[in-house]
């Protein structure tokens, strides 16, 4: 029987041959990724239920990475990376990444793939709805609340419903002017938050095999935002090149039988796609960014797993070079190895930091920051009726911090090209 | 698990995501300390937009100023309830405030299984856009067993759908109950 490459990662893990969609399926997890905010009340709940004593079911496999609120000086938040700390001892996992140390990293789902967790044809579970990112190396990575990561943590195992597929072929050479932003937009206009609720987002594609990994965990990260369950790129000799680097570990490449049924199938040609921006307050408020390139914006802000990875800011250093920001434009690298190529990659042959303090933005240090509002003290945090042009993947009320703002999610190349005009921008108007 | 939930309905639209459920930066309250847990109470869907708490009038906050508890039992909404975030104090929230069910046209993936696996509150799907029928206030009355909701304020009725494979977890009170029953902890 055919199968997608979803349904042969997730009988892998079933020890089975083959599994059919809709059915609910008991799955030997690999990773188990967990943060500040949902790491404690998991181990609460681990503890409660496997008693005070017991053991995780396998230490390696367990992956802790402070990253929403670290910055702050809100007590709530550091006693939850004691909890953290303490439960990591107790336990001696070797994969916590403490705060404070030189051991910190960042933001999980980029740090995840630098330090070679990311496996072709593993199975990923996460206490973090964009665990989906992963899904870029070829892999099955989803996310779970506290419960399920509780019994993961006691048992190695949990049940998922096998899920359909959809498939999003783009082909084409991607212009210089879009972003794999602009193509994971266009997608959640087209089919809305809900559209792939409980299904697997696979993308395809010459357009996609000719993107670099961080530009492919853009499109699988805002899975989620589509309701997906996972979002998946079979591996290549991209990722391929990019895993050998980083892990030492086996894999086992999947790719989608021809003949595997799919729920849809939506075909893109990129040369005729346009920057888009998702207008408040939902990620499928899809607008052309033309089309709304009157809009004054109040700040502008890079960051967060989709959009704080090195090759966005390479991106919006392209755009910002030798030009000043009109508007406050905060910039937070998702992690101290993203921090540190700011300072040493070169883009027209000078360093990304330079150029993006020449221009006038704010560098902070690697975390969540304002992605997600957080406590009051938080980097970048939206404030007022702000209108915020953010590289980030959600935008419903309220979600960068002030209830009555309002965030524009688009591409670096939008956030950067809007930065210096102080209104929504198509990036072309610097590219000439 | 009783068969039967009664009790006053809170309508809501559709898109409801975690941030308005639980607003981030509530997120760091302790879930096990029962001072802090009462917080989840207090703050649960207080990041509704006002004009849209409590339809169709709105204006309605679904846990009054200062108290920790909700007038209201049984949640009505429209599609793609929870999404968002995957943070399980969205459920947990709902139900410290005394919330029982949610009766939606949908739902995402990872709040309708915390619901679930954590046994917080019951995710029920309808057909019908009950959020367009029901006023929050109407007493409703939920069976179980029969898989019906009733509007007692309007003297309606509506099908619901069957819970189908979660039905046993949920009757178990969740996952970790439901696993011991079936012998799934022994690995
Ligand atoms: S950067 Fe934003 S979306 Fe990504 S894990 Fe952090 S809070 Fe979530």
């Amino acid at each position: 029987m055919a199968q997608t490459i979803t349904q042969k990662i997730l009988a892998r893990a079933a020890n089975r041959k083959f599994v059919e969609t809709g059915e609910n399926v008991w799955l030997n997890v690999d990773i188990l990724l967990t943060h500040d905010v949902c790491g404690p009340p998991t181990f609460d709940i681990f503890k409660e239920k496997f008693g005070s004593g017991a053991k995780v079911w396998d230490p390696e496999k367990i992956v802790v990475l402070p990253d929403h609120y670290i910055f702050t000086e809100n007590e709530h938040a550091h006693r939850n990376i004691d909890l953290l700390r303490k439960f990591s001892k107790e336990q001696n996992l070797p994969n916590y990444y403490d705060v404070g140390t030189d051991r910190y990293k960042g933001v999980c789902h980029v740090a995840l793939a630098e330090e070679g967790y990311n496996l072709p044809g593993t199975v990923l579970f996460g206490t973090d709805s964009h665990t989906c990112t992963s899904g870029a190396f070829g892999m099955f990575g989803t996310g779970i609340g506290n419960t399920d990561a509780a019994f993961i943590l006691g048992t190695g195992k949990i049940w998922e419903k096998v899920p359909e597929s959809m498939k999003f072929i783009f082909e084409g050479q991607m212009p210089d002017y879009l972003a794999a932003k602009d193509l994971i937009l266009q997608i959640l206009g087209d089919i809305g938050t809900d559209g792939a609720t409980y299904r697997a987002m696979e993308f395809d594609g010459s357009a996609v095999y000719s993107l670099p990994m961080e530009e492919r965990m853009t499109l699988t990260n805002m899975a989620i935002e589509a309701g997906g369950m996972n979002g998946i790129i079979a591996a290549d000799n991209v990722t391929e090149a990019y895993v050998q680097e980083r892990s030492g570990k086996p894999y086992e490449i999947f790719k989608s039988d021809p003949d595997a049924d799919y729920h849809s199938i939506y075909r893109y040609r990129v040369e005729e796609l346009e920057p888009v921006v998702a207008m408040p307050h939902s990620p499928d408020n899809r607008a052309t960014v033309r089309s709304v390139q009157d809009t004054r914006i109040t700040k502008s802000y890079i960051g967060s797993c989709t959009g704080g990875k090195l090759s966005d800011f390479v991106m919006a250093a392209g755009i910002l070079k030798g030009k000043t920001v009109s508007v406050p434009t905060n910039i937070v690298p998702a992690t101290v190895e993203v921090a540190q190529s700011l300072e040493t990659e070169l883009v027209e042959g000078q360093p990304i930091k330079k150029i993006l303090e020449d221009a006038g933005c704010t560098i902070a240090r690697p975390s969540c920051a304002a992605c997600l509002g957080g406590p009051s003290d938080t980097f970048g945090r939206s404030e007022d009726n702000d209108l915020v042009v953010s590289t980030t993947n959600r935008n419903f009320p309220g979600r960068m911090g002030s209830k009555k703002a309002g965030v524009c999610l688009a591409s670096p190349l939008t956030a950067a090209a809007s930065a210096i005009t102080g209104k929504l921008t198509d990036p072309r108007e610097f590219l000439r | 698990m009783d068969s039967i939930i009664q009790g006053k309905a809170y309508v809501l639209g559709k898109n409801i995501d975690t941030d308005q459920i639980i607003p981030a930066e509530h997120l760091v309250y302790s879930l096990s300390d029962p001072e802090e847990v009462k917080l989840y109470g207090k703050y649960a869907l207080s990041g509704v937009p006002i004009a849209e708490a409590g339809l169709p009038e709105g204006n309605r906050p679904f846990v009054e100023n200062g108290k920790f508890e909700s007038e209201y039992s049984i949640i009505i909404a429209g599609p793609n309830f929870g999404c968002g975030s995957s943070r399980e104090h969205a459920p947990f929230s709902l139900q410290v405030a005394g919330a029982k069910a949610i009766v939606a046209e949908s739902y995402a993936r990872i709040f309708y299984r915390n619901c679930v696996d954590g046994g917080f509150v019951i995710p029920y799907e309808t057909a019908e856009a009950l959020n367009k029928t029901v006023m929050t206030g109407d007493e409703l009355k939920i069976d179980i067993d029969n898989n019906t909701i009733e509007n007692l304020t309007q003297e309606t009725a509506y099908t619901l759908k069957p819970l189908g494979d979660v039905y046993n977890i949920v009757m178990s009170g969740g996952i970790f109950a439901y696993a011991k029953k079936e012998n799934l902890m022994s690995s």
